[in-house]
């Protein structure tokens, strides 16, 4: 009887998509006749064939109108409080909008960092300490201005700087990278910071301000990182998204830590990470604001933005200026430049897509205005 | 009967710049004068609205062609320029390529090898799809590497050009005119235009610098005739009537040998008006304007914009044979039928065409006449001439119609006419739907299909259109129809279904105990539509699940769970069963007969097609209705009472819940509130208040229920048809937290809401806790709260609708080529792949079972016959 399934898988395995057969096998009870099991994949087979979708359907359009519709019933409520301690992230309609924009730059990256093995709670705070980005604000005690030799005395914290694992120097050193023209030097638990020139009293007040912002210590960028108990383990999830320096710590489970940050996906992993990135993101909003969508509309979302090789926003730098035809280009946005662009490299519109042969009084080359009937023409005599 | 059918079909369009030959090649008239008139009110010979250029008065014929008004299409004029000035569209271009070519040769400021390499690199330029990006890159090439201050091929000494905004050129501070320009721009050889991607066969740069301009045809600007018998011309007109008179005095002056400089300042109003005829919002330029100091409307803002001949005329049209009016429900008729006043009907028309078998009808239709229903009111004879029908022609029309004439006759029950409500959000907003002609002046729909419109009755209008061809009807009814909406291809669920009464009334119908006398039973069958009572059991008393029963399909099995299912499992009537097509067991509700779960009528649907899954609906749907005709429905204010004990049991959960907001805020400020990982300790507080004041909002919810006696409006509510525990607990027990912006009510005074609150006070009530119930009434400052959430609402949809609409639109117009192509494949319009198969199984979700293929439904419906 197995062998007997195993030919019916190998049979349909090109008929039918794995989903349904590994469905079938789990739905067939045991003890089935053979006889049965291919009614039953054939039923199913037919049943298959009759769902599929006719050449000529315009799904661009069902998937547009499948997001645009919903879309309309959405909160605009930018941010969410996802439970009680996560950290601020924009949903709704703002999130959709930005994803399906291609935005370079979003207006909150977040990170879920997964860790390798399971850490105690204790562990959990320090390496979230060590992902975090520190300014000197938190290592300050106090400071203070010598007028006489016109340097800056920064006094830290000792107790919070062995709490990070760091030493004077090194951060007088990375002082010295950020303000240039500057002198650092260290001394006990102090730094000393002086004009390489004479430097006057006022550009030192400026600076004793700017100095309490200073990078020390963390990824920067992260500017928040929260553990969350996801069902057994912890989870860390951040403000402020940057691959390549959360994956140089070791603890972190780089098979399933990811980003909300489409582009940054892009260049890290690319281009079919960041269409799946497009596709589970989209899907998250949807969930989240209750709005019921089947996932082929998504997909074909996705793979409209990334079907040139690079993510691209859907507006009219993105996918429409990609587009050969120049009327339909015309018919977005910036009419005048385009056409002013078209007559200069003299282009031909072959009226292949929708919009345009609306603009001239044609059937439109989708549904039922794709099929052409060919037939002989017999000349009648006059 | 023979036609002559001829199709033009355009292939394709090629765009590129005109020169002076093309132009004075397709104009018929050259225009040498501004005025417009003679004394009679003729258009002037050689004026601007020379008849040659078309005509738009009545009686008049085109000199050009010999048409009439209406018929002629226009044709273009041209004026010859005195002196030469630029095209301000083009002022980018004609600076980019001065500054890459040389003064004296006009060759590229390349050398050879350099040339060779920026080919080579035409590679990498093909994937810059959009010239315009190509032509940056070149530009920085070019920038990057041409030789600086002398010209590698002649040796000429190069200088700077800059561009003086609007449309003067300067190279060393030194003006260059047109003229020279010109000349420069001419000697550019065509290959060097190809690697700046200009194609110099169709586009020229001199052409840039215009010697010659069309005049557009006068159907393209039209007078309007004032009621004072006034013309008042279009405002293309007006500014080309500036540009002829300048341009004459112009030609005087140069004639005449005036000065240098009279001429150069005619010379810059010159290029002024044409600047201002091109683009009237020139940034640098102050905009031409009426005598009343409105803007001219002129060229580019014609085009451009949503109001813009691109979006507004050509990607939109406008139809006749449509109706719009107010709708009204009316559950009588079908769910793919639509109530059409007889007026409308009257005015509506279908075109017939003669044949042996209709000609006896529709000849009865022509002898009606156009005011009597049914009538025609045209005929249409074999060689396309139409004839209005009226009680003189009557007669004689009569005797000439045969067999291959057409009559357009009065819309009738049965056609097939689109119905439509904005905003057309998606494919069902635009249905098929069968006429019946009623009395009454409002649209009529079955509320069946109010979901799938979104409409209500409020005031709510919708249109109407009349297909006119056979093909337009065959295509409405096979692909648009009601009953092929059904299924969403959003979700794979149901669109169309019972609601409100219907609901309400199946609800009641289908209780346990539900019993109705046989005589009424077969009273309420004839009224919904039934004919056929065999399937009533002949009994004293039927059961409302007998008489539910008849309606549907006689071979149907179904078991499904329905509403009550999630709080009572055990319950028997929690589970639908239908065996052989009888209701066995199970109260009908929401999750089988209504909109977007509907799983009785999606079963149906798919088992027995589109056909009878609209006949059930519909008689379903009045059945519900009849019932509650019967016993009546009402909901009234004291469906809301309260049992005292419940009263009591709110107002302690509320009270407790105040007390322990007030102990978080003590414990706030003497800082023993624990700050929760990742906020401080204020958005911790916060957070929790919100917590317990929620938690009290349920739990007095749940109270509320509990204690409220069975009622009409609680039946609504189980069965779905309207309603939710939230409404009712805000009715009786309290209204809650209201929320601006997501967060507790803070915006207001100084660290308080309003006036009667203490300063700092962040208790429950100061910050928009709601304890009263809307039937107690509200205080003052609760009312407020209300209020402020309810603005806050309203704002949230006033912003929003533009936002997603615009995000359609971008979406709609990305994506509207994308078609499944005869291999399965998911192509755009140019035949490139974005799918090999779509949505990665080829699966169309509108026939599919939630975008799934059930394959356990499947297994088991075999295994079990």
């Amino acid at each position: 009887m197995v062998i007997m399934m195993e030919k019916l898988i190998e049979k349909y395995s090109n008929k039918l998509p794995r989903k349904l057969i590994d469905g079938l096998i789990e739905a067939i009870p045991k003890g089935t006749t053979p006889k049965k099991q291919e009614q039953l994949f054939q039923a199913v087979y037919d049943e298959y064939s009759n769902s599929l979708a006719e050449p000529g359907q315009c799904v661009g359009i069902i998937a547009s109108e499948s997001i645009g519709e919903p879309s309309t019933q959405m909160t605009l409520n930018t941010f969410h409080l996802a439970g009680v301690a996560e950290v601020n992230i924009t949903t709704g309609l703002p999130r959709l909008i930005e994803i399906l924009d291609g935005r370079k730059s979003i207006s909150t990256a977040s990170m879920e960092i997964y860790f390798n093995q399971n850490y105690d709670e204790k562990e959990i705070i320090k390496y979230a300490s060590k992902i975090k980005e520190t300014s000197l604000r938190t290592f300050l005690k106090e400071m203070d201005i010598d007028i006489s030799t016109n340097t800056l005395k920064v006094v830290l914290a000792e107790d919070k700087i062995d709490e990070f694992d760091l030493d004077l120097k090194s951060i007088a050193k990375n002082f010295e990278k950020y303000l240039k023209g500057y002198k650092v030097r260290t001394e006990e638990n102090y730094l000393l910071i002086k004009h390489n020139k004479e430097g006057n009293l006022n550009e030192l007040y400026k600076l004793k301000e700017k100095v309490k912002d200073l990078y020390v210590h963390g990824i920067k960028g992260i500017t928040q990182v929260v553990p969350v108990k996801k069902e057994d383990e912890y989870v860390l999830v951040t403000a402020g998204s940057n691959y390549k320096e959360v994956f140089k710590f070791d603890f972190v489970d780089k098979e399933r830590t990811v980003s909300n940050d489409v582009f940054e996906t892009e260049g890290m992993f690319g281009l079919e990470a960041a269409r799946n990135l497009i596709i589970n993101q989209i899907i998250a909003v949807l969930e989240e604001q209750g709005v019921p969508l089947d996932i082929r509309h998504i997909i074909l979302v996705a793979d409209t933005m990334s079907m040139s090789g690079e993510v691209l926003g859907i507006n009219r730098y993105g996918i429409v200026k990609e587009k050969p035809s120049v009327l339909a280009r015309i018919s977005f946005e910036t009419p005048l430049k385009h056409l002013i662009s078209a007559a200069l490299s003299g282009e031909v519109d072959n009226l292949n897509s929708v919009i345009e042969n609306v603009m001239v009084n044609q059937p439109i080359p989708v549904g039922t205005g794709l099929p052409h009937l060919i037939t002989k023409v017999v000349q009648t005599k006059k | 009967m023979e036609e002559q059918i001829t199709y033009k079909k355009i292939d394709s369009i090629t765009f590129g710049l005109m020169g002076p030959k093309i132009i004075k090649d397709m104009s018929s008239a050259k225009i040498v004068t501004p005025e417009l008139y003679d004394k009679e009110g003729y258009p002037v010979d050689g004026g601007l609205m020379d008849v040659r250029l078309g005509v738009i008065d009545p009686g008049l014929k085109c000199k050009t062609c010999g048409l009439k008004l209406k018929e002629c299409p226009g044709h273009f004029g041209y004026i010859e320029m005195a002196r030469p000035v630029m095209h301000i569209k083009f002022i980018d271009v004609v600076l980019d390529l001065l500054r890459i070519t040389c003064n004296k040769c006009s060759r590229i400021l390349l050398s050879d090898e350099k040339i060779l390499e920026l080919e080579n690199d035409y590679e990498r330029l093909i994937q810059f799809q959009d010239d315009t990006d190509k032509r940056k890159y070149v530009k920085q090439f070019i920038a990057k590497e041409r030789s600086l201050s002398k010209c590698p091929h002649c040796q000429a000494k190069q200088e700077k050009i800059k561009l003086e905004k609007p449309s003067t050129f300067l190279e060393n501070d030194k003006r260059i005119n047109p003229v020279e320009i010109r000349a420069r721009l001419e000697r550019i050889p065509n290959d060097d235009l190809k690697l700046m991607g200009i194609n110099g066969v169709v586009a020229r740069p001199e052409w840039m610098v215009l010697t010659v301009l069309p005049i557009p045809p006068v159907t393209m600007r039209p007078s309007i005739t004032l009621e004072s018998g006034e013309r008042s011309e279009d405002d293309l007109t007006h500014k080309l009537g500036d540009i002829v008179r300048i341009n004459q005095r112009l030609f005087e002056n140069i004639n005449a040998g005036a000065p240098e400089i009279i001429i150069e300042d005619l010379w810059d109003l010159l290029q002024y008006h044409v600047t201002t005829f091109f683009d009237n919002e020139v940034s640098q330029l102050p905009p031409a304007r009426h005598r009343s100091g409105q803007p001219l409307k002129t060229l580019t803002s014609r085009i451009k914009f949503k109001e813009g001949r691109i979006r507004h005329n050509l990607a939109g049209k406008r139809t006749n044979f449509s109706a719009r009016t107010v709708i009204g429900p009316d559950p009588r008729l079908e769910i793919n039928e639509v109530g059409v006043p007889r007026v409308f009907a009257m005015k509506l028309t279908v075109p017939e065409r003669i044949t042996e078998w209709n000609e006896k009808y529709l000849r009865e239709y022509v002898e009606k006449g156009p005011d009597t229903y049914p009538g025609a009111t045209y005929i249409v004879r074999p060689d396309g001439r139409r004839k209005r029908i009226t009680d003189e022609t009557k007669e004689q029309l009569l005797e000439e119609i045969q067999p291959g004439f057409i009559v357009e006759r009065h819309l009738m029950d049965g056609d097939v006419v689109l119905f439509n409500r904005q905003p057309s959000l998606h494919k069902m907003s635009m249905m098929c739907h069968r006429v019946r002609v009623l009395d009454g002046l409002t649209l009529r729909l079955n509320p069946a299909v109010c979901t799938p419109y979104n409409a209500d009755f409020d005031g709510d209008e919708m249109n109407l259109h009349v297909p006119q061809t056979e093909e337009a009807r065959a295509e409405a009814e096979i692909l648009m129809e009601v009953q092929t909406q059904i299924i969403s291809p959003k979700i794979g669920l149901s669109v169309i279904g019972g609601s409100q009464d219907a609901l309400s009334g199946n609800y009641l119908l289908t209780q346990k105990d539900y019993k109705l006398p046989y005589d009424v039973a077969i009273d309420i069958l004839m009224r919904i539509g039934v004919e056929e009572f065999s399937r009533l059991p002949k009994k004293k008393e039927v059961t409302g699940k007998e008489l539910f029963s008849v309606l549907l399909p006689e071979d149907l099995n179904f078991k499904s769970p329905n509403k009550l299912y999630k709080t009572e499992p055990e319950n028997p009537e929690s589970v639908v069963i239908i065996k052989k097509g009888v209701l066995v067991q199970g109260i009908m509700d929401k999750s089988n007969l209504g909109e977007g779960s509907g799983l009785l009528l999606r079963q149906i649907y798919k088992l027995y097609g589109p056909k009878k899954a609209v006949l059930f609906l519909g008689r379903m749907y009045r059945l519900g209705i009849e019932v509650l005709f019967i016993d009546g429905f009402t909901a009234s204010i004291s469906d809301t009472d309260l049992t005292e004990d419940g009263s009591k049991e709110i107002k302690s959960v509320i009270d407790k819940a105040e007390k322990d907001v007030l102990k978080l805020i003590k414990q706030f400020h003497e800082g023993k509130l624990e700050a929760l990982p990742g906020r401080n300790e204020d958005e911790t507080l916060e957070l929790k208040i919100i917590q317990i004041l929620n938690k009290a909002r349920n739990e007095a919810g749940d109270i509320a229920i509990e204690n409220t006696p069975h009622s009409n409006s609680i039946d609504m509510l189980k069965s779905g048809a309207r309603g939710n525990i939230m409404n009712i607990a805000q009715m009786s027990a309290l209204v809650g937290q209201q929320a601006v912006h997501g967060t507790r009510v803070v915006k207001g005074y100084t660290n308080r809401t309003l006036s009667c609150f203490q300063d700092g006070d962040r208790s429950a009530l100061a910050r928009g806790f709601i304890r009263s119930s809307f039937k107690s009434g509200m205080k003052p400052y609760e009312t407020f709260f209300m209020a402020m959430t309810g603005r806050d609402a309203l704002m949230d949809t006033a912003l929003r609708t533009p936002k997603s609409g615009y995000l359609y639109r971008r979406l709609a117009n990305a994506m509207q080529d994308l078609k499944i192509d005869y291999d399965f494949t998911v192509r755009d319009a140019s035949g490139k792949i974005v799918q090999f198969k779509y949505g990665e199984d080829g699966v169309d979700v509108a026939k599919s079972e939630g975008g799934k293929i059930n394959v356990k439904r499947i297994v088991s419906d075999i295994l079990e016959n």
